[in-house]
């Protein structure tokens, strides 16, 4: 038993229960007289529903109910983030209600629902629904959306246009860019992907007559604010009548933030039916139709520069495909999450963007690890790197020259937060970003690249070196920005800890965040132990449930290491305070004068008196002789909100090699230099950026949503969407600078999303970069042994 | 109409009646409560339904309930012992093999399948082992790891 474990590679204790089969995702969950749910979505991509008739659905075995959307009285489901927030800029909000009732706009929107005795007989039902349709014509490209005569997807959104979003230094960049050396343009098109948690979404809905309460077990990233969103805005329940609980979550990368249609039919269906509870499980091909996507921006960049390297100016036009209708926050994703960090780790003095966000027949679009930093990446990225190529410049000095300097920090960029952050000011606060490139550099060799071309073009193969630099924002806050006039969401973003500490000396940490694989009961538990001189053994960390555990906003955006563990941290800061004042009680000494030695409490220059941890524990919750004015028990709560947001960066490099004959792409070595600030647990972040890097690979050259012009999803299965193998990746090499945040007391930033954030464009840059040769200037992801042959095809034909 | 089966699942005879379109991976779930076996797909792309059926690793969504009968089943929950957990469950422990845990039961239940044909694989021989299990969280890197570390412990074992 150990204390001393921050920053350790310890092994993680929800892993037990895992590896044993034990784990209790929603589906696992089995409750007395529970009925299945199964929902009928639409084949068409649009269409007016004429009528449905569930009649001979109602007459199938097992049937005990089903629900068409006008016999659901509750309010659509909330867009809590509109484009500009509360600044007042116009958005032509359209939101899915629980069920379609007058039309659909993807294939896949919900338009019934069938409650049964067994969830085969709810699915054979579903397909005894009558639905009288009117297909309407589609578009799925959001800048053909936005072109006269394109189909109309809502009455209030012309040109299908959500909102026309703008930041940035509109002149200033105009005349950067018509007065520049060297101006590079390109179109790029970061596809549409879909995240592929393993678990995919299902819930239980329960309504207890008795007591006039709501129950429903989720598979969730945000368990309490699904309860405020539920109540205040759905259906109209006390939100102290809703309980959501989220049991062990498998996967989520953003796709179980939302609000989605499935809960409030699970709950009016257990309350149909008297207080049965419901269950919904979505199948994965039904996933792919509707839960959200991640992606889809069509953009126009311009980069203006000097022939010797320094970049002045950066103007990009971006269409944000966000779906037929809006998820929760999807506007917020292109705009704030995006357009104000394109600029990256770069020093750029003029930078604009306009961003037009776009309904079309597609599932809407949302965050997806990373969410819209990812996007943002590539950008700027491919921007200098097709500006190097353009005047024959290195694409490391490229990066070398242009880099935010070590003493510019706290730095504030032209889209930046800073600008719209009412009386909040974010900034970049630290970075260093040229020792990660040259170590990234050293590791993958990129001196001997000439060399190593040479060898594989011996082999048939075009090799090609990516570099991918990055910053990332994250744990995101704090709260007094999010109010402010600008582009805030529709809550705070502070976090919330409670720790008990039992007449026992065990304790019981409660956490407002809610893991979903990222190992927060050992994190927390390894944060806590070192905070109060205990071993992680005495310590067990509950979350995911509203009912006991304070309130808090979830964890997504990376910010459960930099927001939730200062939470902790002051929880843990009052329990120690207050059991040193006790210790000063007992052994009759002045509160100044009892020292605390992790778990030990004693007088100073009298060695021999002292109290353990433990014994203040059992002595203040039994309080048999607790001084005039102090509370029994050690029980605290703090809540945290931070200063300013975190800021990882790095450099990752990829090396690949193309088959001249069939094009296909291998991924030979991949080295990621991240610095992410201290680490609580070592382990668990390795595996975070390798999880990270591999999603993001996978864009680069695999993934894709293809939805044809008729609105049909063709990727439609796992069958046909290409999620990356283990046996098409290496093994990755990781290695770390360490700057410490300095906006929490550990001098952590979060790593959940960075490793997706800078792959996708490393792999991308590698993959052109190999393709020099042929005289291939850009391609556009996935790129695919289809795509690279074709376009070698091509430019060997151009050459003949 | 109800098929009747008769298997054994992790050393326990059992008896089920099942609707023939019954699928093996719904059987242990919903008529055993062996809920460690998962599913994640409707098209046999996953891998998390993996279980190994007389000592041949299976996707248990392909497989009937019917086809199951008279056969030696083993899931997740089988593979620990009274002396403890399975190396492979013990090495995906040690080094960080997993994350949600979702992917996991099927993910060891094939490494078991490769254990059983080589105790001393390459890690190409591994990553081709279980290229039949998608694992969104882990990049597959430690996974990797964790195999070829409970594959010398069993030799260790073996050796000993
Ligand atoms: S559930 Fe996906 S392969 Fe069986
Ligand atoms: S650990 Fe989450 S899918 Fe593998």
């Amino acid at each position: 038993m150990t204390t001393d474990m921050l920053g350790k590679r310890v092994k993680r204790v929800e892993d037990q229960r895992l590896i044993t089969g034990k784990g209790r995702y929603v589906d696992d969950i089995k409750l007395q007289s529970m009925a299945h749910c199964a929902i009928l979505r639409s084949p068409y991509a649009h269409a007016s529903i004429r009528s449905i008739d569930t009649s001979a659905a109602k007459a199938m075995p097992g049937v005990l109910d089903v629900m068409v959307g006008a016999d659901i009285p509750y309010n659509p489901l909330p867009m809590a983030w509109p484009a500009g927030g509360s600044a007042g800029l116009k958005n032509n909000v359209n939101s899915p209600r629980a069920l379609a009732t007058d039309s659909v706009k993807w294939t896949g929107e919900g338009v019934a629902a069938v409650v049964a005795e067994t969830p085969e007989q709810a699915l054979d039902a579903v397909e005894a629904i009558a639905v009288d349709w009117e297909p309407l014509p589609t578009v799925v490209d959001a800048e053909k959306a936005t072109q006269p005569g394109a189909p109309q997807l809502h009455e209030n959104a012309p040109s299908n246009i959500v909102f026309e979003w703008s930041v940035g230094d509109r002149d200033g960049t105009a005349a950067a860019i018509d007065g520049a050396e060297v101006v590079v343009r390109q179109r790029l098109v970061n596809q549409r992907l879909i995240p592929n948690p393993m678990e995919t979404r299902g819930d239980i809905g329960w309504y207890n007559p008795g007591t006039d309460e709501y129950t429903i077990w989720m598979s969730s990233q945000t368990p309490h604010i699904q309860r405020l969103l539920l109540a205040a805005f759905v259906m109209g329940v006390p939100e102290h009548k809703i309980r959501c609980i989220s049991p062990d979550v498998g996967g989520a990368f953003g796709t179980k933030i939302f609000t989605y249609a499935d809960y409030p039919i699970v709950l009016l269906a257990s309350k149909r039916l008297g207080g049965r509870p419901v269950k919904w499980i979505e199948g994965r091909r039904e996933s792919y139709q509707a839960t959200i996507h991640g992606r889809d921006h069509i953009t126009y960049l311009e980069i203006a520069g000097k022939r010797d390297g320094e970049i002045t100016g950066l103007r990009v036009k971006t269409y944000a495909n966000l779906g037929g209708r809006l998820s929760t926050i999807g506007p917020g994703i292109p705009t704030t999450l995006y357009a104000r960090v394109l600029s990256g780790c770069y020093r750029i003095p003029h930078v604009f963007a306009e961003v037009v966000g776009v309904y079309t027949n597609t599932v809407f679009v949302d965050a997806y690890r990373g969410a819209g930093r990812p996007e943002a990446t590539y950008v700027v990225e491919r921007a200098m790197d097709l500006f190097a190529a353009e005047i024959g410049m290195d694409p490391a000095e490229i990066r070398r020259r242009n880099f935010i300097a070590p003493d510019k920090f706290p730095y504030e960029n032209p889209s930046g937060l800073g600008t719209a952050s009412g009386g909040a000011k974010i900034y970049i606060d630290s970075g260093n970003y040229e020792p990660a490139l040259d170590k990234a550099l050293a590791m993958a060799g990129y001196a001997d690249r000439a060399a190593a071309k040479g060898e594989a073009r011996t082999r048939g193969k075009y090799l090609g070196v990516g570099l991918s630099s990055y910053i990332e924002v994250c744990g995101v806050a704090p709260s007094k920005w999010i109010g402010a006039v600008g582009e805030g969401w529709g809550a705070a973003m502070w976090e919330s800890a409670n720790i008990k500490v039992h007449l026992t000396g065990k304790v019981v940490v409660t956490m407002g965040t809610q893991p979903q694989g990222q190992g927060h009961e050992t994190t927390y538990a390894q944060i806590v132990g070192h905070e109060l001189g205990i071993p992680m053994e005495d310590i067990v960390v509950q979350h995911s449930d509203t009912q006991g555990t304070p309130f808090g906003y979830g964890s997504y955006g990376s910010r459960t290491s930099s927001v939730g563990s200062t939470a902790a941290i002051k929880a843990a800061g009052k329990i120690r305070e207050k059991a040193r004042r006790y210790a000063a009680h007992m052994l009759e000494a002045s509160v100044d004068d009892i020292e605390v030695d992790g778990a030990e409490y004693r007088v100073k220059g009298s060695p021999d008196k002292k109290k353990t941890f433990q014994e203040i524990a059992f002595a203040l919750d039994l309080a048999f002789d607790a001084p005039e004015g102090m509370e029994p028990y050690l029980d605290e709560t703090a809540y945290h909100d931070t200063p300013n947001c975190t800021w990882p960066f790095g450099t990752h490099v990829a090396i690949v090699e193309i088959d001249e004959a069939t094009g296909k792409v291998d991924l030979v070595k991949y080295v990621a230099v991240d610095d992410v600030g201290n680490k609580i647990n070592p382990m668990i972040v390795d595996g975070q950026l390798h999880g990270g890097i591999v999603q993001g690979v996978g864009q680069a050259l695999w993934e894709g949503a293809v939805y044809g012009d008729d609105g049909q999803l063709l990727s439609g299965s796992m069958l046909d969407y290409a999620l990356p193998r283990a046996s098409w990746l290496p093994n990755l090499e990781l290695d770390e600078t360490v700057t410490p945040s300095p906006v929490n007391p550990i001098g952590v930033k979060g790593v959940g999303e960075a490793g997706a954030i800078a792959s996708t464009a490393a792999v991308a840059n590698a993959v052109n970069d190999a393709l020099k040769p042929f005289g291939i200037r850009h391609l556009d992801m996935p790129l695919t042994p289809q795509t690279v042959w074709k376009a070698m095809q091509a430019a060997k034909g151009a050459q003949a | 109409m109800a098929e009747h089966v008769s298997l054994v699942v992790n050393g326990v005879p059992r008896e089920v009646d099942v609707e023939p379109r019954r699928l093996l991976v719904q059987l242990l779930r919903e008529d055993l409560d062996l809920t460690g076996t998962h599913i994640a797909c409707d098209t046999s792309q996953c891998g998390a339904c993996t279980v190994t059926l007389d000592g041949k690793s299976v996707k248990s969504c392909t497989v009937l309930a019917v086809q199951a009968d008279g056969a030696n089943v083993t899931t997740i929950e089988g593979m620990a012992t009274a002396d403890g957990l399975h190396p492979l469950q013990a090495a995906f422990w040690e080094n960080h093999g997993l994350q949600c845990g979702f992917c996991t039961p099927g993910m060891i239940m094939s490494a078991a399948d490769l254990l059983a044909r080589t105790t001393d694989p390459t890690d190409d021989e591994i990553r081709h082992a279980i290229a039949g299990n998608f694992c969104r969280c882990t990049g597959y890197q430690n996974i990797v790891t964790a195999i070829r570390a409970a594959a010398t412990t069993v030799r260790a074992g073996a050796a000993g």
